[in-house]
């Protein structure tokens, strides 16, 4: 089976975002005030795999060795089987 | 002795630290392309800085998981010295031979300027030739330098003498003033526990001639060297 992995690395609570403060910042400077803007990365990654346990389960690998830094991310992995 | 310096597709400080070691320090040295996984015959190892595969995923996130740093890893744990510098210290982070995490400074800009810098340690093979407090100079250049790790991690690097350099002021007190990218609790440079694995942000080899106004880098090369000959 093929399925696609959405994965979203976010960094971990009490982190700081320099990026998404700077955007908070510059949408005030539009005029817009908003409460948080915080960034994240998305990645999707396309496998095959016997199931979809066995795919969560090789993704989340991927995620611990490479993809995601444990020290400073959070990630989550939604998967869709492909076809 | 040979020490062997690390090349990645985007390393640009390789050429500078080959210098530094052959011309300055006189002592033998040789630049390593990545795919050359064989680093027998090697004392002794730099990872220099620049830009790693563009800094993809995360800056060092991918030289890290190059097979050269097996062999890298086999080296130290003959404990033969390695240092990391700049980027060099983020792969080695990323590597998780080194603890915490280098993320995105605090004033998310590029920082390139000279620090102050405090030695906090001398018993490393890096830092032998300095005087614990010596205040020293090393300009700096990164984007992803401040230091992170967890509460922890942070009072075990403290309770083992981990933390080799910080950022200070013109006094060698530690403030937020002198702080330039943010690092948690000032750090610059930490070392292992085994202490011969060392990574720091600054570039010594941009401050090992008088003439780049600071050769307080130099010592860190000396050091290395001399460590090297006593004790291998």
């Amino acid at each position: 089976m093929q399925y696609q992995a959405t994965v979203r690395i976010e960094q971990k609570a009490g982190m700081l975002d320099p990026e998404g403060t700077t955007a908070k910042r510059a949408l005030g400077h539009l005029g817009y005030q908003v409460s948080s803007v915080k960034t994240a990365k998305l990645y999707e990654i396309v496998l095959e795999a016997e199931s979809e346990e066995v795919a969560e389960q090789k993704v989340d690998e991927m995620c611990q060795k490479l993809i995601a830094n444990p020290i400073v991310h959070n990630y989550t992995i939604e998967l869709r089987e492909l076809n | 002795m040979k020490i062997a310096i690390i090349q990645f597709g985007g390393t640009n400080c390789d050429l500078d630290v080959l210098h530094v070691l052959k011309d300055v320090v006189g002592v033998d040295a040789e630049t390593v392309w990545y795919k050359q996984e064989d680093l027998t015959g090697f004392d002794g190892v730099v990872v220099p800085g620049g830009f790693s595969y563009g800094d993809y995923l995360r800056a060092g996130a991918i030289a890290a998981r190059t097979p050269i740093m097996d062999s890298v890893k086999k080296l130290a744990a003959e404990g033969k010295p390695i240092l990391g510098i700049c980027n060099g210290f983020q792969v080695l982070t990323e590597a998780r031979v080194l603890e915490g995490a280098l993320t995105t400074n605090e004033y998310p800009k590029f920082k390139c300027q000279w620090t102050n810098l405090r030695v906090e340690t001398t018993d490393t093979p890096f830092t032998s030739k300095f005087r614990k407090g010596e205040l020293i100079r090393m300009p700096i250049a990164h984007m992803e330098g401040k230091f992170y790790a967890e509460e922890k991690t942070l009072a075990e690097l403290d309770e083992n003498d981990q933390v080799v350099f910080r950022y200070v002021d013109e006094n060698g007190k530690v403030t937020d003033a002198a702080n330039p990218n943010g690092s948690l609790e000032n750090i610059a440079g930490i070392i292992n526990t085994s202490r011969n694995i060392f990574g720091l942000m600054p570039h010594p080899e941009r401050a090992s001639e008088s003439i780049l106004g600071s050769d307080d880098g130099l010592r860190v090369f000396e050091s290395m060297a001399d460590y090297i000959t006593e004790n291998l």
